[in-house]
């Protein structure tokens, strides 16, 4: 498996292709959201919900082989294709890679112009929940 | 006499830039308007020449200020035809106008099992302050309901009405839909009742003709910043007798005439109602949009508005995916809208790279969007210097966000 690092590459690699043209990051960013696994409809619960997002973001994860995989929906394309990138680095990974990575891609692909300051905050609290979830991941395999 | 819109353009420097390397469209208008070159210089002008503190200096400076901000108090009497320039009372915005006539008003007249008439349409700031009134006092809240296109229902705010409503406090024009209620008829309904009329004039003042003695309402309340004036400033409009027979709202300086420890006796109209220095700058600059919007004339300004919206209106219709939101037949220059299985924030930051600026949401009015069943909504509204070609761009970039669900 790739380290995070090289996850984040490869995505700033993709993004590079589409230069400095908004239209088309945001068109490449749903497309990408688009293709995120199905969420469970049952699973969209008020408990689920990512607090401070501006559009509505439901986050689930589980445990397989020691390793944390989250699950993820929103309500709003854009919102979808940027938690598909947050996936796309942190799923399938052991709860303190997780929890040491070092998230740098958003700005690089220059997602941090495009969503502004608002929707930043809400990117900031599905990291910070992402990370969350690793946290009480390690104290439970620690214990 | 029609306007020159390219003249009129030019006035506003904020327009002639590239946003995301398009040129900007701007279209968030009902939001706050942009400012002519004349309301920025006032406000530099101002500090640059005139600074002082008014109406009690003994020095040029204060009498020259002095002057230029009750000349601004004189021309908002004449926008909206009062009777007096007393009766027009500067606030910070139309939010603080509405809490004012809440804390004053509300405090005096409104009593346990008194009732309050407001409608669907409500921005937030004319839902909250009567609730927590209400609250306070033990009265009710009633809901003036809308039908499906957004015009409220007559025959219901008539079975609203009895001897126990106290007021009626109304938006003129929907800030999320554009809807135009009739004022009027609600106000003569109101009065038949023995209730007081407040008018929401937040998104009417730029656009409608605005007789206060002609419409009999109580009090209208409005914002500088929506009218090509500055931010920070607002117009509570009441009747003499009313504003008189009302506590003051603040204590302080400029709203006294005379204090001791024992007594103080209040100021006379309308510096009763303002409480320490006041945002002198701004009113000062917003005579500035006052004349702008007088020199074109709002007649002008509302022709020019109405046939961008008609033409915006009929164009986004035949985009496959486009689903109008408010379709009432009088309109302000508002048009809210949704894409088939599009959520709005996405439409909009999809505009927004192409350089067009619009509002999404729920447009502080989320018991409409409620009653509505949706999401939100993307809103474009339009300003004098709003163009056929701005329109032209608009529809062009819906239709290409639209076509990406709805192919």
């Amino acid at each position: 498996m790739k380290s995070i690092q090289e996850a984040q590459n490869e995505i700033i690699e993709e993004f590079s292709i589409l230069g400095e043209d908004r239209e088309s990051t945001i068109f490449y960013i749903m497309e990408l959201g688009a293709q995120l696994p199905d969420f469970p409809e049952e699973e969209k619960t008020e408990e689920n919900i990512i607090k401070g997002c501006q559009s509505k973001v439901w986050l689930t994860t589980k445990v397989d082989a020691n390793k944390v995989v989250f699950l993820a929906d929103s309500n709003t394309d854009i919102t979808k294709g940027l938690i598909s990138l947050l996936i796309r680095v942190l799923s399938g990974r052991k709860p303190e890679e997780i929890l040491n990575a070092d998230l740098n891609f958003i700005q690089k692909i220059g997602m941090g112009n495009i969503i502004g300051t608002q929707r930043s905050n809400g990117l900031a609290a599905m990291i910070k929940q992402m990370k969350m979830y690793a946290l009480a991941y390690t104290a439970k395999l620690n214990a | 006499m029609s306007i020159n819109i390219e003249n009129i353009r030019a006035l506003f420097p904020v327009l002639h830039q590239e946003v995301n390397g398009k040129p900007l469209v701007y279209l968030d208008n009902a939001a706050t308007t942009q400012k002519p070159i004349s309301v920025i210089e006032a406000l530099t002008e101002y500090y640059y020449k005139d600074n002082s503190n008014i109406h009690r200096g003994a020095h040029t400076l204060a009498d020259r200020a002095t002057g230029y901000f009750e000349n601004t108090r004189a021309l908002v009497r004449d926008f909206i035809h009062a009777k007096e320039a007393a009766e027009v009372i500067f606030t910070k915005g139309t939010t603080e106008s509405i809490n004012l006539v809440a804390s004053t008003f509300g405090r005096k007249f409104i009593e346990k099992g008194d009732e309050i008439i407001i409608s669907t349409l409500e921005h937030h700031a004319n839902i909250v302050p009567w609730q927590m009134l209400c609250d306070e006092k033990g009265a009710l809240l009633k809901i003036i309901p809308i039908k499906d296109n957004g015009e409220i229902l007559m025959e219901e705010y008539e079975k609203l009405l009895s001897n126990k409503t106290k007021l009626v406090s109304i938006v003129h024009a929907s800030n999320t839909l554009g809807t135009i209620n009739p004022v009027k008829e609600i106000i003569a309904k109101a009065h038949a009742v023995g209730a007081k009329v407040l008018l929401d004039g937040a998104q009417s003042t730029s656009h409608l003709e605005i007789d206060v003695q002609d419409l009999d309402c109580d009090f209208l309340a409005f914002s500088a910043h929506k009218l090509y004036g500055p931010t920070g400033l607002g117009i509570l409009y009441g009747k003499r007798e009313l504003l008189e027979s009302m506590p003051p709202y603040q204590g302080g300086g400029e709203m006294i005439k005379e204090v001791s420890f024992e007594k103080t006796i209040y100021n006379v109209l309308p510096f009763k109602f303002e409480a320490g220095t006041p945002n002198i700058a701004d009113v000062i600059a917003f005579q500035k949009a006052l004349e702008f919007i007088s020199g074109l004339g709002k007649k002008n300004i509302l022709a020019h508005e109405t046939r961008l919206l008609e033409y915006a209106t009929e164009k986004l219709a035949e985009i496959k995916g486009f689903v109008p939101v408010g379709t009432a037949k009088e309109k302000v220059s508002v048009i809210s809208f949704n894409i088939k299985d599009m959520h709005p924030f996405d439409v909009g930051m999809m505009l927004d790279a192409n350089g067009i600026a619009v509002r999404t949401g729920t447009h502080c009015t989320q018991p409409l969007i409620k009653r509505l069943g949706i999401e939100g909504t993307v809103r474009a509204s339009f300003a004098v210097y709003n163009t056929e070609s701005e329109i032209d761009k608009l529809v062009e970039s819906v239709a290409k966000i639209a076509k990406i669900k709805n192919k």
